[in-house]
């Protein structure tokens, strides 16, 4: 696949800006040569709240600089003054569309300081949510990659299985979106009856989405002339942006949590973790793609290899007077994003010191970005983020 | 070629045009909520005990307690009920989880639309909604799914053998992580608190212990109750009948946690730990009859006002029934002691041996006192009246309780016969039980009671410490005659007894003539309740008081009787235990502070 992004490969460096002292272009708006569009808060292309002050001349970018502050909701503050039962319903919203990560992680958190395990069953349910969350938000997120350039027919495929997902999501965890499912100590309920049969059907639905959006979108012409070439990283950003997930594992980077420091259960299933070479906004899309169908099957697994019976919830004390010993932690696990932790420090009472999350799209929706829409065309912008995964919420926390 | 399909292939997606649409005409209708979903909130008000868990879990505050119509504030009900804000909710169902009593649910449904906003804040239960009566909805996950310990943190005791035959302690109170970890099942809900008789900060206290401040917790407890030691050890613990946690578990073990705090605090700290400035002294003087819970309860209370105090007592220690009723094995006569001194410290003066009515007289403390209280309580035996019950070996157990405190031989035979089934019978069972022990190396006590054992009026504790004591418990059963030969008790027949009460609540015990039987024994000891002595009244003020129709005495809301001079507490007027004495020595203290500075008319007080 050709690099048409990379800066020798450039048609006519005249066109662009020279860098000025301070290593940064040194554009001179009053020149005539260049505008200035800002891309968001409000804008269809921008994937939620976040804007992007953009520098063009002509439809190409010149300089990005990315905005961030539009949803601050200062949750990191706000669990300073909640209990450790009550940050759970909350810190789900650090991240809408896939919250359960942020359940686990803050659970876990919890348990590890207190001492408390979750028991065997909680930890196999625990990891049935995480994948029936990463499912649907690839079920979003791949068919996306193909709605940012135009291409709305996957979205609505997607859509139409996700809402399936979402779906069993209700039946198990009572909600569909912010399902409030992992407390500390263990999960709210147990598999219902004949979840297992309803839920693998769901699963072959994904498998025939799977081919559908195959047909559509990575066998479609279009498709691949927009997104073959842009939004390219180089396999040595990764280490130095901090790029994790499957926008690291398209540029060759075998690294998923998962496998390199397993948690739960994730040591009993078995699957390969996707890498692909050239990582450009077609191959992190079709590596997420890889994933998509790469959960369904670990679903299929986790529902087998579930054990029937055992309880779900460990005794916890009373969650109004709960006391946490001193102590930090850092949890992590895999998003569909990549890492995702919590820092989490307790000074003993019942109410957190701090709670602090590391989610992968502050790395990539910031300085990553600022990067890759450099000589980007002002039509890919959309486009560009959508590849990288980008979720603002949980860069404002 | 692989051109070419990357133009046609997409066409593929045509396909779909001979497919069914997925999406569904009627949402709503065609495809309800989960069996959990949480969807909008239901709250069984019958079942509901307004304890407020609901509303401290929730971390958007949209739940706030309110009164309700229809709903009253009783024993064990706040009376309160929450009401949710759905402009705050987040349908997380914590409260749901938490709920002490089950009654807050959920139901699956979806939608509600009102063009009134305020519609969306409303008491789930009481204002009528569609979805009331739905059975499917986010309820509780089961089993074994809490937010809290339902078990109580266990009292470290002392094991049968070992108190069999002595009378140390059996309780051995809690460690400080035992006590932290009891303090931390409450949810702080106060319903404790209103079913006190002395309205204890009860919440605050646990508190206190939960923060380790235990001066504070001390300081907490003497605002009500100047006996903690005494309470910690022997309370009847209504409190712990209507405990919030009680709904889900066990209830929290108030008592014990006021004993650990009362422990905690050393002799020489209750001065520093009250904090308590001396009162500046007034003219009035109040004599107090009996240094019970109510007249050691009240001396305090006016002595912090800085009034002058004399208690009159007939026996040589105070302490009245704490002292001579309760075995040591309950309470400890040191621990009693630190409760008194702690009172007698701040200047009660205290006459012993001094009965009223024989050695000095009411009227006379009428003259030489601003205001008198009775205390005295109900030290008076009463008797089955069944045959032989005036032989020599049938014994009252309040008195043998009261010689045997005061260091006096009470009567003991190898096979003994005891009648009675509230506390007073099994302390006196326990206390006899010892001392066979101690004599004869075996217990031989059959204990028997009208009652049958689930509604006998002792404490199952003591019930079931009796038994591993060795002791025979015989319930359902009443006693008709006491078998006399050759001028010695044989033993007691008894007959299977039906009910106790009639529908009227009032006693009349039926009995099954045909099932018949005979406990052996020596000796013949009665406990079956407690009878007042107010001879000591004078013809004249007995026709200046007020009588209930059941020949009670009356008073007002402050304990103050028709003689407005004279006030009367404890178990002559409620209870009979040591937490109704403590409470009403403390009403009646400021009682008499009000009519002392000319405040209080006994009409002015609701009649009690
Ligand atoms: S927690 Fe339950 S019982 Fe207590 S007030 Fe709320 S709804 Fe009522
Ligand atoms: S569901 Fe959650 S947010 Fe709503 S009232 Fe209950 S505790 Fe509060
Ligand atoms: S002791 Fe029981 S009733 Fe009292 S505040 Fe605690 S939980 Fe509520």
């Amino acid at each position: 696949m050709k690099k048409n992004n990379s800066f020798d490969q450039s048609p006519d460096r005249s066109k662009y800006p020279e860098n000025g002292p301070d290593n940064k272009p040194d554009i001179d708006l009053s020149s005539g040569k260049y505008s200035k569009v800002w891309q968001g808060p409000n804008h269809p292309g921008v994937t939620g709240n976040m804007s992007l002050e953009l520098t063009l001349c002509g439809d190409e970018i010149v300089d990005a600089k990315t905005h961030v502050g539009y949803l601050h909701r200062g949750f990191e503050k706000l669990f300073e003054r909640r209990l450790y039962m009550q940050v759970m319903p909350t810190c789900l919203r650090m991240c809408v569309p896939e919250s359960d990560t942020n359940e686990y992680c803050f659970a876990e958190a919890v348990e590890e300081l207190s001492g408390i395990e979750a028991p065997e069953k909680a930890k196999w349910l625990r990891m049935l949510v995480l994948e029936m969350s990463r499912l649907q938000m690839l079920l979003r997120v791949v068919p996306g990659q193909g709605g940012a350039f135009g291409l709305g027919i996957g979205v609505q495929w997607g859509m139409y299985v996700r809402e399936l997902v979402l779906d069993l999501f209700e039946e198990l965890t009572g909600g569909r979106v912010y399902h409030m499912y992992m407390l500390p100590g263990g999960v709210r309920g147990d598999l219902p009856e004949g979840f297992r049969e309803r839920a693998q059907s769901v699963m072959d639905e994904v498998f025939r989405f799977a081919e559908r959006i195959d047909n559509v979108m990575f066998t479609n012409s279009v498709f691949k002339k927009r997104a073959i070439g842009t939004g390219y990283i180089d396999p040595s950003w990764v280490d130095q942006y901090g790029i994790v997930g499957p926008n690291a594992r398209a540029a060759g980077y075998k690294r998923d949590i998962r496998k390199d420091h397993p948690y739960l259960r994730y040591d009993q299933l078995d699957w390969e973790v996707p890498v692909l070479e050239n990582s450009d906004v077609f191959t992190r899309s079709r590596i997420r793609w890889m994933d998509m169908q790469v959960t369904a099957s670990l679903i299929g697994q986790i529902l087998e290899k579930m054990p029937e019976k055992g309880s779900f919830k460990a005794p916890t004390p009373n969650a109004l007077n709960w006391r946490i010993p001193k102590g930090e932690t850092y949890v992590k696990a895999e998003a569909s994003r990549g890492e995702f932790g919590y820092y989490v420090v307790s000074d003993g009472s019942a109410y957190p010191r701090r709670i602090m999350l590391r989610g992968p799209s502050y790395t990539h929706a910031i300085a990553l970005l600022e990067r890759l829409l450099i000589r980007a065309n002002i039509a890919d912008v959309g486009a560009i983020m959508v590849s990288l995964q980008t979720c603002p919420p949980e860069i404002e926390r | 070629m692989s051109k070419l399909k990357d133009i046609l292939t997409p066409f593929t997606a045509w396909n779909n045009l001979a497919r069914d649409p997925v999406t569904v005409k009627d949402p709503v209708n065609d495809r309800p909520g989960s069996a959990r979903y949480r969807g909008f909130h239901q709250n069984d008000i019958e079942k509901c005990i307004g304890c407020g868990a609901c509303e401290s879990i929730c971390e958007t505050g949209a739940i706030r307690m309110v009164p309700v119509e229809g709903v009253e504030t009783k024993e064990g009900d706040s009376g309160l009920r929450p009401e949710v804000d759905y402009g705050r909710c987040c349908w997380c169902a914590l409260c749901v989880d938490i709920c002490s009593t089950g009654s807050l649910t959920m139901s699956n449904e979806y939608i509600w639309v009102d063009e009134d906003p305020e519609a969306f804040t409303f008491v789930p239960g009481i204002d009528p909604k569609p979805w009331d009566k739905e059975e499917k909805g986010w309820k509780k996950p089961e089993p074994d799914y809490e937010l809290n310990i339902k078990e109580r943190v266990s009292m470290p005791q002392r094991e049968a053998e070992e108190r069999e035959d002595s009378f140390i302690e059996i309780v051995k109170g809690y460690s400080r992580e035992q006590a932290i970890a009891e303090a931390d099942r409450c949810i702080d809900c106060g319903i404790c608190q209103a079913t006190c008789p002395a309205h204890m900060d009860i919440p605050d206290y646990i508190r206190a212990v939960r923060e380790e401040n235990l001066e504070e917790g001390f300081r907490i407890m003497y605002k009500t109750n100047p006996l903690p030691e005494v309470c910690g050890r022997i309370c009847t613990h209504k409190c712990e009948d209507v405990c919030a946690m009680g709904h889900r578990g066990d209830p929290i073990a108030i008592r014990w946690l006021k004993r650990y705090i009362a422990d905690s605090v050393s002799q020489e700290n209750y001065q520093q730990a009250l904090q308590q400035e001396n009162p500046q002294d007034k003219d009035k003087r109040v004599a107090i009859i009996g240094a019970g819970p109510t007249g050691l309860s009240a001396a305090y209370y006016l002595a912090l006002m800085g009034y002058t105090i004399k208690i009159f007592e007939s026996q040589p220690r105070a302490g009245g029934m704490m002292r001579y009723g309760i075995p040591e094995y309950r309470l400890p006569y040191d621990a009693l002691d630190m409760d008194i001194d702690y009172i007698l410290s701040l200047g009660v003066d205290i006459q012993y041996n001094t009965r009223v009515g024989a050695d000095v007289t009411l009227d006379e403390l009428h003259e030489n006192y601003d205001s008198v209280l009775i205390g005295t309580g109900l030290h008076a035996g009463k008797s089955t009246r069944i045959p032989g019950t005036d032989h020599k070996d049938v014994h009252q157990a309040i008195k043998l309780l009261r010689e045997f405190s005061k260091g006096n031989e009470i009567p003991l035979a190898r096979r003994i016969v005891i009648i009675g089934g509230g506390n007073v019978a099994m302390d006196i069972t326990r206390t006899l039980a010892r001392l066979q022990n101690q004599k004869y190396g075996e217990v031989h006590i059959i204990t028997t009671s009208l009652e049958t054992e689930d509604v006998m009026p002792a404490d199952q504790e003591e019930i079931d410490e009796a038994r591993e004591e060795k002791v025979t418990l015989r319930p359902g059963w009443g006693p008709q005659k006491i078998e006399i030969e050759n001028d010695q008790i044989k033993g007691l027949h008894v007959q299977r007894c039906l009910s106790v009460f009639d529908e009227n609540g009032r006693f009349s015990p039926k009995f099954d003539e045909e099932d018949q039987a005979f406990f052996e024994g020596d000796m013949v000891v009665e406990a079956i309740g407690q009878g007042m002595d107010i001879s000591f009244l004078s013809k004249k003020v007995r026709e200046g008081l007020d009588f209930t129709q059941r020949g009670r005495l009356m008073v007002n809301d402050w304990f103050q009787s028709k003689q407005e001079w004279l006030f009367m507490g404890g178990d002559i007027i409620q209870g009979p235990d040591v937490i109704h004495g403590i409470a009403n020595g403390h009403k009646a203290a400021r009682g008499i502070d009000m009519y002392l500075r000319g405040d209080l008319r006994y009409d002015e007080g609701r009649n009690k």
